[in-house]
């Protein structure tokens, strides 16, 4: 007995393995692991938009699967195993806590192809890392926001206190205080990426002290929608999505995030072989970041400027951080002329000068 | 040192912020009192909130909205009662498979109604009381449903107190073999409160997602109903208790965003662990007195009932 249920385990075994590998030949299988559910409307539904491209461009010769809310952590390393183990060729792991569990996993399995967004390790030739410059973004809404506030306060929601994040709050800041000297800047740190109801009590916070522009950078439209009930007074920005539903007002513009050229392109290199370990770094220039219409709730003079922002950074006479910069304590970042590093910019963990608060460690 | 916040604004915010956990939990209070142990609370809140979403979509009316979603929660409950009080299965298993269930189950039917907004519900004109200086935006500027989850602690305290209806739940409660040898149908009164609950953590979920967020979007109670679980307790099966418990809650994770937003320099960690720290110091406080809460517990909760043993 005991033995043929042993046969039994060994034979389901087998077959699975074959059957996987097998399957893995016909078709080249696409992962994606998002972070927040695909109905979130931001960021992991952007990915999800990439996702689908992808299905579109390869039709049969492509199947992708994707799993969503999955936690960084323990999780992650698991759902990735379970993946390498089902038979993906390529799995994008779209969230910077991904990091650590990608880099493991990725070692287990030097046939599968990792590529990781907005992390910087790359510990085994099969991983690979991609990013889009938010910050160019960030510097376009940061314009806006400082022409447009009456109360001189404007508002960040921060996700965690990684640099992705605080180059955004930079740029942003950077940008309103150069069109209005008098700006303030208070940024609250939600510690989620998803989570409606607390940021939407951000937002609540930060406007009920007399922040009237709201950027967010956590997944969800919460912050725009508390932002709708003051009727007008404040407006915010559609953050990773477009998030047009809240068009014209409060949200007068947005950073929407354009994976599908980097994911069909990626995918199609597996598809013939080419693919190699790469670090992508891609901003409003390639395409990969774009800014969403500007509505009408802005004046025509703050749209252009915000417009000319945009336009010089695409054609790439503009680096949003162009010295002279200083750090927060007042020490010299960057000098004149000078722009910033990519490396400098990857490893950010300081506010810039005029910022107040401390970044949470 | 806290120069930009507003104790008024932070009390009525305050107010907003605690109403979907006071609801759950005096829905959950009153099932507990019944001697039922529901750890669902979380899927039928989140049912709630789907459930009352597509109503006020499909109607265009918050106020039906609140009613779909009430029917929502009761309805999950159901499961839970059918489980437990029919079949007799276990109540804390039954219980986490309704959240599970729950989760699931409010993300299939929300498909198709992400990024859509809902028809949104005016604060109650209150007329020139809403214009007293403090007083008037503390207490004369709020949707319906902030007074109506006051109302209903107001209401399960007086019924559990000094009705007949409430001496009853609470016999049931603490000892449901006498409750029975009195001729009480033990099963149909626990049912009963079951689907109580269930109603009211769907009001509160819906309360989130028709007022507090206001949209549809996947996993929106975000742990909401496990905090009105642990209310239940901190509040030592207490109406009034929950009460305080909710708002001290609400309060806390509100104005540890104020704080961050007015650049108080306290570190964000701290800040944002507060609420729950409190919680369990409140616990830990309260269970040290040995003698009163260790009572308070219904003797009967979370033990299944069955007439032939």
């Amino acid at each position: 007995m005991k033995r043929r249920h042993l046969l039994a385990t060994a034979a389901l075994g087998l077959s699975l393995a074959f059957g996987g590998a097998a399957l893995a030949q016909d078709k080249t299988k696409a992962c994606f692991v998002y972070v927040g559910p695909i109905g979130d409307l931001g960021w992991s539904y952007q990915h999800h938009q990439g996702a689908l491209a992808v299905q579109k461009e390869y039709g049969d010769k492509v199947e992708v699967t994707w799993q969503e809310s999955v936690p960084e952590g323990a999780d992650a390393e698991r759902v990735l195993t379970q993946m390498a183990l089902g038979g993906c060729d390529i799995i994008f792991t779209t969230s910077f806590g991904y990091m650590d569990a990608t880099n493991a996993v990725a070692k287990k399995f030097p046939n599968v192809k990792f590529e990781h967004a907005t992390g910087f390790k790359r510990e085994s030739p099969n991983v690979a890392t991609y990013n889009a410059r938010f910050y160019e973004g960030r510097a376009v809404q940061g314009t806006i926001a400082g022409l447009m506030t009456k109360s001189n306060k404007i508002g960040y929601i921060g996700s965690f206190p990684i640099p992705e994040v605080i180059m955004g709050i930079n740029s942003y800041y950077l940008h309103a205080k150069k069109v209005n000297p008098n700006v303030e800047l208070s940024v609250v740190w939600a510690m989620t990426w998803f989570d409606p109801a607390k940021e939407a009590d951000a937002a609540k916070a930060m406007i009920e002290q007399g922040v009237d522009v709201i950027a967010s950078h956590t997944d969800s439209t919460a912050p725009l929608a508390e932002a709708e009930k003051s009727g007008g007074k404040v407006i915010g920005f559609g953050q990773a999505s477009d998030m047009a539903e809240y068009k014209p007002s409060p949200r007068v513009t947005s950073i929407i995030d354009n994976w599908a050229p980097y994911y069909v392109k990626r995918v199609g290199q597996v598809l013939d072989g080419t693919w190699d370990q790469t670090d992508t770094w891609a901003g409003i220039k390639e395409g990969e970041v774009e800014i969403g219409e500007i509505t009408d709730a802005v004046p025509a003079e703050v749209k252009a400027a915000a417009e000319k922002v945009r336009d010089d950074i695409a054609a790439g006479t503009y680096h949003p951080f162009t010295g002279p910069i200083n750090k927060q304590d007042g020490s010299p970042w960057l000098a004149e002329g000078q722009t910033a590093p990519d490396g400098d910019l990857l490893g950010m963990n300081f506010y810039v000068e005029g910022i107040k608060g401390d970044i949470p460690k | 040192m806290f120069g930009g916040i507003d104790p008024t604004l932070l009390i009525a915010s305050l107010m907003v912020a605690s109403v979907p956990i006071l609801l759950a939990a005096v829905g959950e209070l009153v099932v507990e009192k019944a001697g039922v142990l529901n750890l669902g609370v979380e899927g039928m809140m989140i049912m709630g909130a789907i459930c009352g979403f597509i109503t006020a979509v499909e109607t265009g009316s918050p106020a039906l909205g609140f009613v779909g979603g009430a029917v929502g929660g009761a309805v999950l409950s159901l499961l839970f009662a059918v489980l437990t009080q029919v079949l007799q299965a276990n109540q804390v298993a039954s219980g986490l498979a309704l959240t599970l269930f729950g989760l699931g189950l409010s993300s299939l039917l929300g498909q198709g109604y992400v990024g859509i907004k809902p028809p949104l519900s005016k604060p109650v004109p209150f007329g020139p009381l809403a214009d007293i200086p403090v007083l008037g935006r503390i207490f004369f500027s709020h949707d319906a449903f902030v007074y109506m989850s006051v109302l209903s602690v107001v209401g399960v305290w007086a019924v559990l107190k000094y009705t007949r209806l409430g001496l009853i739940l609470r016999a049931v409660g603490e000892n449901h073999d006498a409750a029975h040898a009195l001729g009480y149908k033990v099963r149909r009164i626990r049912v009963l409160a079951i689907l109580f609950g269930g109603a009211m953590a769907g009001l509160g979920g819906a309360y989130l997602s028709l007022i507090r967020v206001p949209q549809w979007v996947d996993g929106i109670t975000a742990g909401a109903g496990w905090i009105a679980l642990a209310i239940v307790v901190f509040a030592a099966w207490q109406p009034w208790r929950a009460l305080l418990g909710a708002w001290l809650f609400g309060g806390i994770s509100v104005l540890q965003l104020n704080l961050q937003a007015a650049q108080a320099g306290i570190p964000v960690e701290y800040l944002s662990m507060s609420p729950y720290l409190i919680t369990i110091l409140v616990l830990v406080i309260m269970s040290s007195r040995r003698g009163r809460a260790a009572l308070s517990a219904p003797a009967c909760l979370g033990q299944n009932f069955h007439a032939a043993r």
